[in-house]
């Protein structure tokens, strides 16, 4: 799609929705120099800010293991994870920014709460299975939810997924294996797996918002093609795929009420604890505070550093720095 | 844990430890960094070191046993690396010392031939990028605002008396100590006049620090360092990770 975005009066603007709402329902990509509408755009900006938000707040639970992996290998693949993890912020930042939005406004909306990020790095990583279980059910919920994205109506944040997508599955298959090894190491390793299932379970259910019946966003967002499913049936498919990975692992999932229904040929699984999910997206989870007063120390504890390069750009020009 | 101390295992255990030390002293950054890139560039660099111990812990025995089951007086790193991270100054003035270091005698190192000489072969260009990017943030900082240039001073100065530890010789490494140490003086200098900054004047070591993180002699961090490192493998006896 090519149309430029009006620069006339407001009887234009019926023919440029037009044009927009047609290519949207032929799946045409929106680039940013396309007219779109202030509510499409305004949406984006919070969703795709909100994921980018995520990434950095994210990187925290699992930083908080890198210093005490029990091996060589495994802080490897831990550091490895955390900078891709950095790096698709800056990803989804600049996807942002093509919205007309900038880094710095969208930080300072996270550091003052004016924008969210997933409520699932509220929960602390006590043990270092919880680095598997984060692998495991987090990033393989993140995928659920992100793999459609890559067919997103607007461009630049479905090519971001694209990328983020093929590094994520390769986190999730590690974290998957690093359950494994415990899984099948000694009976406290093995305790210490399954103690982290069951802690990451139903917060990992929660990643796919409330029940679709509850979900604000939901209808226009997917009207709009940036939503391809609704948060109750990619939830589904999330239950279904880890309930035979689970049994491969050798670890149960807390569910009692979690069965095969013939019926429907999917699992029927327990009621979610609304309750817990509203306390937590309310700022009342077990690390709100801690994760968020750290980022905005690294950010005022680091102001001084970005002073000194933009003094340095100014004086000698931003191609030798 | 009983390291044959030949000539090979005391090169290869004083280049893995410095490699090993630093990586997770840079490790304790992620999180915590200035700006989104250097969260990507310091995790960079600490993975750079990490893959880097690994090789080189591996010519020697096991590398988690030799990791996580040795004590401190048995670690053979420079006292520079195990240096708390301090400001990102502190962090800086310790990559642009021992990158620079670690550059030059990687070069030697990796055209001297030997069984080092592989890996210091593959390592020369990793390091090359981690002198690149403290000569930058030398320069950024050193000639950025008057709070920064006095930070980097300070961290220059704070980390000078460790710098000459680095230049005592390492049995069974076939390098030039001296010319490494008159290069590496040349190129400091060089980074820390065109940053503004003026280098340290004092003595590059002192009694307490000559040779003394190669001999199992380090500072009291560095201990506190190590039981973060090694807790969870040591509460695990004999388990597989």
């Amino acid at each position: 799609m090519t149309t430029m975005a009006p620069d006339t009066g407001a009887q234009d603007t019926a023919g440029y929705e037009a044009a927009f709402d047609a290519a949207v329902a032929a799946d045409e990509r929106i680039e940013p120099r396309d007219w779109m509408p202030d509510a499409y755009r305004a949406t984006l900006v919070r969703q795709i800010a909100q994921h980018a938000h995520s990434e950095i707040i994210g990187m925290q639970p699992e930083a908080n293991w890198i210093t005490r992996a029990p091996s060589l290998r495994r802080k490897a693949i831990l550091i490895a994870k955390v900078q891709d993890e950095a790096g698709h912020g800056l990803y989804l930042y600049s996807a942002a920014e093509t919205l007309g939005t900038g880094r710095d406004e969208l930080l300072d909306k996270l550091h003052s709460g004016r924008q969210k990020y997933s409520s699932i790095f509220n929960y602390p990583t006590l043990t270092w299975a919880d680095v598997g279980a984060i692998g495991w059910l987090v990033d393989g919920a993140a995928i659920t939810n992100q793999v459609p994205l890559c067919r997103c109506s607007y461009g630049p944040y479905a090519r971001a997924m694209v990328r983020i997508c093929k590094e994520e599955s390769f986190h999730q298959r590690q974290g998957y294996e690093l359950l494994l090894a415990l899984s099948r190491g000694t009976e406290a390793q093995h305790a210490m797996a399954q103690d982290a299932v069951d802690r990451w379970w139903w917060p990992s259910l929660m990643m796919f918002g409330p029940p679709d019946a509850e979900s604000s966003h939901s209808a226009q967002s997917m009207a709009w093609k940036i939503k391809r499913h609704s948060n109750d049936e990619l939830r589904q498919r999330f239950v279904d795929i880890c309930v035979p990975q689970a049994a491969s692992l050798g670890l149960t999932l807390p569910d009692p009420a979690l069965r095969w229904n013939e019926e429907r040929g999917q699992h029927d699984f327990g009621p979610i604890d609304w309750t817990e999910f509203q306390e937590v997206l309310r700022g009342n989870g077990p690390c709100n505070d801690q994760r968020i007063n750290q980022r905005r120390r690294a950010h005022e504890e680091g102001a001084w550093v970005r002073e000194a390069a933009a003094a340095y750009a100014a004086k000698h020009g931003k191609a030798t720095a | 844990m009983t390291a044959v101390e030949t000539p090979l295992a005391a090169a290869a255990l004083a280049l893995g430890d410095d490699a090993l030390v630093l990586s997770h002293r840079l490790g304790e950054w992620a999180g915590h960094a200035p700006v989104l890139e250097e969260e990507v560039a310091l995790a960079n660099i600490a993975l750079d070191l990490l893959g880097q111990a690994r090789t080189l812990l591996s010519l020697v025995g096991d590398e988690d046993e030799l990791a996580y089951l040795r004590e401190e007086r048995a670690f053979r790193n420079a006292q520079l690396v195990e240096q708390p991270n301090g400001d990102f100054a502190r962090t800086i003035a310790r990559q642009l010392y021992f990158s620079t270091y670690q550059h030059l005698l990687y070069e030697q190192l990796a055209t001297a031939g030997g069984p080092v000489a592989p890996l210091a072969g593959k390592a020369v260009k990793e390091v090359a990028y981690h002198r690149d990017h403290a000569e930058h943030w030398t320069l950024r900082l050193g000639d950025g605002t008057q709070d920064s240039h006095a930070r980097m001073q300070r961290g220059l100065d704070a980390l000078w008396r460790y710098t000459g530890e680095l230049f005592e010789p390492v049995a069974g490494l076939p390098v030039d100590w001296s010319t490494l140490r008159e290069a590496w003086l040349s190129a400091v200098t060089g980074v820390v006049e065109r940053a503004t900054l003026t280098l340290p004047s004092g003595p590059q070591t002192g009694a307490w620090t000559a040779g003394a993180g190669r001999q199992g002699i380090h500072t009291e961090p560095f201990g506190r360092m190590l039981a973060e490192m090694q807790h969870l493998h040591r509460s695990h006896p004999g388990a597989s990770w």
